[in-house]
């Protein structure tokens, strides 16, 4: 389906401040600060009721603008596929809400915004962020727009991670929760892959200790290696062999040290439109908060939603060995255990991790059939 | 959506409010019903994926997993009921599933399609592989792995210490058999059972 046009989704884009220094925001970890501005999309309506609305949590290197078609923009947003007109997430019955994270780049504040205090950007002092920091961010927006409960939470990746804090810690605020190819706790080898990652961008002699904004430096070379690194992690052996296979990039191979084969300047190219709209800062911060999120680790942790159990739809893909099927039952296991009504699907899908942003038609069935059940369950 | 009899036993034998695992819930009507009169707390196993999709479709809980292989994501003593029905013939091994389910909850329900039927011994004898409404594939498509009659399957539960509390034969139209109880080996096309295990298998 093509994407629709920002005016056919109704979408609207605001800013809206949360904290200030009236009422600071207190991080999980330690540390305030004094500004929180959230940007965030919209598409569809909000019903009379207000009984429609799904909340979105992006990824890692997600952002507020999910869905529909910016103008002079050549591509959608990052979950188009899944959400609009017609859609799983069908923009003309449900009004669909999507924030940037705190510690993002995209218009929320995040470590590289201008601390008040100092005049500089925030840098490395910016407080360590938790998993409960992006719930309470966004349950103060859900109140900022005078929703009471949310029909459903939904994401991927990070962003499911972010709705398995949500429905653990607040259970009552939503009817629903989906959780897409995420994971209670990564597994060594994915701490491995983001430890990686950091190291080239704080390496990079370009990163200035956090201060690159003043310094006028960028680590470009370390941001660029770890997209690309975790680029490979996000699709499949299968996935690009199939769109590469050992293609060269010109007419012919020409053996030497530069970009040669289709993959490289793929990689390469990934890379670049990466430096375009990412942040250093960001990356390191956001990638951290996935490291130390443990959900199940306190003995307590299902007491709430085992006192207020809400249908949890757990999806993950066949091919996705950065958050593997293993992870997803791990957490089927844990939600069951506490009396929460669990759907669990493996969906067989072969291009990995990035599955979850694709059109796949039994992952849409699956995603649609849920949310319009929940929403028969709440309007009845 | 027609009730199968045997829904309708099954629903008579359980108790309002009770927690009950389906291990190969279909379209989850059982569930559904379950939790629509009784207010069980249900839940569902399902591999076929256009079942699932209806299962999610009825609000019924439902969890993707061989049951072969996965059980153990299920803790001892978590529900008040597992049920199974005509389906333990097409599992690789019936006797650990069964453990598992005594294990999981100390009442199961069992049902199973009786190889042993005379029109299934009548089919053999002319030669062919039995098709029937209770075994309704072509030798080569079926999913059944497992060829077993009632006596079979009531040596099977003996031997693992599973006490019969209910034993129903049903015809092969799906009703409860008219036929005398003793002769269900020959005349049942599929008999459901209610069973407690006797002694600790746990």
């Amino acid at each position: 389906m093509a994407a629709k046009s920002f005016e056919e989704l109704n979408t609207c884009t605001s800013d809206a401040v949360l904290f200030t220094s009236d009422e600071p925001f207190h991080f999980v970890r330690g540390g305030q600060i004094d500004h929180v501005q959230v940007r965030y999309e919209t598409y569809g309506t909000l019903n009379e009721a207000k009984t429609n609305a799904i909340f979105i949590c992006h990824a890692l290197t997600g952002d507020a603008h999910a869905a529909g078609i910016r103008q002079g923009d050549t591509k959608p947003g990052w979950w188009d596929s899944m959400i609009g007109s017609g859609k799983p997430v069908d923009t003309d019955r449900f009004f669909v809400i999507c924030p940037n994270i705190l510690g993002g780049c995209q218009g929320t504040t995040g470590p590289s915004s201008l601390n008040p205090a100092t005049g500089q950007s925030y840098g490395l002092e910016f407080p360590i962020l938790d998993m409960q920091d992006f719930v309470t961010v966004h349950r103060r927006l859900v109140a900022h727009l005078g929703i009471d409960k949310l029909l459903a939470v939904m994401g991927g990746s990070l962003g499911g991670m972010q709705v398995l804090q949500w429905a653990l810690s607040a259970p009552q605020d939503m009817h629903a929760a989906l959780i897409i190819a995420a994971s209670s706790r990564l597994s060594a080898q994915n701490i491995a892959f983001s430890a990686v990652a950091r190291e080239a961008i704080m390496r990079d002699a370009g990163f200035s200790d956090g201060h690159y904004l003043e310094k006028d430096t960028s680590p470009d070379t370390g941001l660029s290696i770890a997209r690309m690194m975790a680029h490979i992690t996000y699709t499949s052996e299968g996935a690009l062999w199939n769109k590469f296979g050992r293609d060269p990039q010109n007419e012919d191979l020409t053996p030497g040290f530069g970009v040669d084969f289709a993959i490289e300047s793929y990689l390469q190219h990934q890379a670049e439109t990466f430096l375009d709209r990412f942040d250093a800062l960001s990356y390191i911060y956001l990638s951290r908060v996935m490291d130390y999120f443990d959900a199940f680790s306190s003995p307590q942790a299902s007491a709430k939603i085992a006192e207020h159990p809400i249908p949890t739809l757990v999806c993950s893909f066949t091919s996705d060995w950065r958050f593997s099927s293993s992870q997803s039952k791990r957490m089927v296991a844990r939600l069951e255990r506490a009396g929460v009504p669990v759907t669990y699907r493996d969906i067989d899908a072969g291009v990995g991790h990035d599955s979850f942003l694709l059109s796949i038609p039994q992952y849409e069935d699956l995603i649609r059939a849920f949310l319009n059940r929940s929403f028969e369950e709440v309007v009845r | 959506m027609t009730i199968r009899v045997d829904f309708s036993l099954i629903s008579s034998w359980i108790a309002p409010g009770s927690r009950v695992l389906d291990l190969g819930c279909g379209q989850g009507s059982l569930l559904r019903r379950l939790a629509d009169t009784k207010d069980c707390r249900i839940q569902g196993v399902e591999m076929d994926p256009d079942s699932f999709l209806e299962a999610v479709g009825n609000g019924v809980p439902v969890i993707e997993m061989n049951i072969d292989k996965e059980l153990d994501l299920f803790c001892d003593d978590s529900y008040d009921v597992v049920i199974l029905s005509r389906t333990l013939q097409a599992v690789r091994r019936p006797e650990t599933v069964l453990k598992h389910m005594v294990r999981i909850a100390p009442t199961i329900i069992v049902s199973m399609p009786n190889f042993a039927y005379w029109r299934n011994r009548m089919g053999l004898m002319s030669g062919h592989a039995p098709v029937s409404k209770d075994l309704p594939y072509s030798w080569h498509d079926s999913p059944n792995v497992h060829f077993g009659s009632v006596s079979d399957l009531e040596t099977l539960f003996s031997q693992l210490s599973l006490s019969v509390v209910k034993c129903v034969p049903l015809s092969a139209t799906g009703r409860v058999s008219k036929m005398p109880f003793a002769s269900r080996n020959l005349s049942a096309g599929a008999v459901l059972y209610q069973l407690r295990n006797d002694t600790s298998l746990r």
